[in-house]
């Protein structure tokens, strides 16, 4: 952990530093950051795939 | 008053003269309208067969995660995460759990829009649900309120301009660091319990919505053909 | 009192609405352990947060102080300073509820302006907060001190005369040696005090003089950020970050976190016309949002609205195990 980490300033223990200038995408009068897009796209392939994916059940759960 | 020095130990052999208690009749009304097998019930209708509906749960799951890391917060106070690891961490649990709360949430309602879950007197169930996202939105912004950063500053200086807007800047004040904590931590939590404590048994109290009949999307919206009278008129439960 | 599979039929009079009612059911009931599903969401929502923190951590960005801020361009904080004693910074000229100006920039449609209604609930005088009486807590000081009070006897046209020299001049002013140098004008005690002002921001004293200002125990930090969002230190970092509201910034976060997406139609209507122009788009924005909320939120009442979801056919991907089983 110790390794990890960095106290000063807005240094951040992580593993991936997310801390540098944001990435941004224009399209048309839309601004929406990478990060944004990624969540909303995981959402709706999330969805997709929670309703298509087969649910089983035979009488139990398990 | 009753001479008779035995309590009664349950409803059924309660004594007459009790009937009228406020107690007893909140009681009695509680216990008819949500019997220990449908407040925790084993059994679900066999078209509860989908992936869709484990957002609901994930959901709750996530708002215990927010809430406990929350709590943790709490205890070591708001300044904590600036100048400790630990609390930094603390903190990052804390922004995530609220990231994948809102997350299965939409999904959730998503899935719930898709299902027409207000079908069949659940409109209050809808609600409670659209109203409970709406209340967490503003619990989210206290809390970014509440970061002591500059995030926080900036959050605060542009929200000023919205809420003065409406008159609510009045009282609701983004720049007032004491009184957007205190919103975030006592009020907006007990308000989103109450509103998901009762969305929750709203569901137990309904059921989960059934399925619309095969034929339903062929339906104009005022024609009355897929139901047969039985269907519609007779009572049942779950056993 | 209606149970879980008591009727959901029309009242008397009305005809069954596929998108309004639903048949109960009466069929099969399967095995549901929902305490474990709990459970089981509880171990896998757990994980997956730990692991986000773990690999993503979270940002905290340092605040601005009034020190950082006039450290690092004291030329702007004496132009934001310069605006606060002569009433033209947006603070001062705001309106409820921080002050009586009037209309300053109070919001309205027609009629309706709930921000006037409301009125002054948080005051601020921006001239007296935010330049004189921190000066006044300068010890020591007998030249600040009767250049105050020369600038608050003055008559209040001759103190506009000072502050609008001062405030052309000031643009082109520089730092240097400790100090403000501002091109020589008719400036009479305004300058001594906006330099004064400055050396105390930067010392940090200024901060404190702010915060304190009625206790020694403050929680509420209004009147330095409302001074530190006049200037434009704290306006550039923002935009840098991309959080303006021009930038669909209310639904961003610094760096390349996700921010709030759930922002995403509030922020939309800030980015279209009449709203990207307008100088009511917040309290146009909140109506708009207000209204588009209650329609969310009464969904089932609104035909058309509540028929998407039967008319969309997606639930016959969710259900299709149920129609399979009942054909």
């Amino acid at each position: 952990m110790q390794t990890l980490t960095a106290v000063m300033g807005h240094m951040v223990g992580s593993l991936i530093n997310l801390t540098g200038p944001g990435r941004y995408i224009h399209w048309g009068f839309i601004q929406i950051s990478v990060a944004n897009l990624v969540v909303i796209g995981l959402m709706a392939v999330v969805f997709a795939a929670a309703i298509l994916i087969p649910f089983r059940r035979h009488g139990s759960r398990d | 008053m009753t001479t008779n020095t035995e309590t009664p130990t349950d409803t059924a052999t309660a004594l007459p003269e009790d009937a009228d208690q406020l107690t007893a009749k909140l009681r009695r009304a509680a216990v008819a309208a949500l019997p220990p097998e449908r407040l925790l019930p084993d059994r679900q209708p066999a078209y509860v067969a989908s992936w869709i509906y484990v957002f609901g749960v994930l959901t709750l799951s996530a708002l215990a995660v927010v809430i406990l890391t929350g709590v943790v917060l709490a205890i070591f106070g708001p300044s904590w995460w600036h100048s400790s690891t630990v609390g930094l961490f603390v903190n990052s649990l804390h922004l995530w759990s609220v990231e994948v709360f809102f997350f299965t949430m939409v999904v959730h309602l998503w899935g719930k829009f898709f299902m027409a879950a207000w079908r069949g007197r659940r409109r209050a169930t809808w609600i409670t649900g659209v109203v409970s996202f709406i209340v967490s939105v503003g619990a989210a912004f206290t809390g970014y309120l509440s970061q002591q950063n500059f995030d926080s500053q900036w959050i605060s200086t542009q929200a000023k301009d919205g809420i003065n807007s409406t008159g609510a800047g009045a009282i609701f004040n983004v720049t007032n660091f004491g009184q957007m904590l205190m919103w975030h931590i006592v009020l907006l939590p007990l308000i989103v319990a109450l509103l998901v404590g009762g969305h929750v048994l709203l569901v137990r109290l309904r059921g989960v919505v059934p399925p619309f009949a095969p034929t339903d999307h062929t339906a104009k919206a005022t024609e009355a053909d897929q139901a047969s009278p039985q269907e519609i008129m007779v009572k049942g439960d779950l056993s | 009192m209606t149970t879980a599979g008591e009727t959901s039929a029309p009242r008397r009079g009305r005809r069954f609405n596929p998108d309004r009612d639903v048949a109960e059911w009466h069929g099969k009931y399967l095995p549901y352990d929902l305490v474990k599903e709990f459970l089981i969401a509880l171990v896998v929502v757990t994980l997956l947060v730990v692991l986000l923190s773990v690999v993503f951590s979270s940002p905290d960005d340092h605040p601005v102080t009034v020190r950082s801020w006039s450290t690092a361009q004291p030329v702007d904080f004496a132009q934001t300073a310069i605006t606060e004693l002569d009433g033209t910074s947006a603070t001062a000229s705001f309106g409820p509820p921080y002050n009586a100006t009037d209309p300053g920039a109070t919001q309205s449609i027609g009629p309706f302006s709930p921000e006037r209604w409301f009125g002054v609930h948080h005051p601020i005088d921006a001239a007296n907060n935010y330049v004189i009486a921190p000066l006044q807590t300068l010890p020591d000081q007998p030249a600040l001190d009767a250049a105050i009070t020369t600038y608050t006897s003055a008559p209040s046209s001759q103190q506009a005369n000072w502050t609008t020299a001062y405030e052309k001049a000031v643009a082109d002013a520089a730092f240097a040696q400790g100090g403000l140098k501002v091109p020589s004008g008719a400036y009479g005690p305004v300058a001594p005090m906006i330099s004064a002002l400055t050396s105390m921001a930067r010392s940090g004293a200024l901060d404190d003089a702010l915060l304190s200002s009625r206790q020694f125990y403050g929680t509420d930090y209004t009147k330095p950020l409302l001074f530190i969002a006049d200037g434009t230190y704290l306006d550039n970092l923002g935009q840098a970050q991309h959080l303006q509201g021009s930038q669909w910034g209310m639904m961003n976060e610094t760096g390349n976190y996700p921010g709030q997406a759930w922002l995403w139609l509030y922020t939309l209507w800030y980015q279209v016309p009449p709203m990207k122009t307008s100088s009511n788009a917040d309290l146009q924005v909140w109506a708009i949002m207000m209204l588009l909320t209650l329609a969310l939120a009464l969904v089932p009442f609104i035909p058309g609205l509540r028929s998407i979801p039967r008319r969309s056919r997606i639930y016959r991907l969710i259900w299709r195990q149920h129609y399979r089983d009942i054909s």
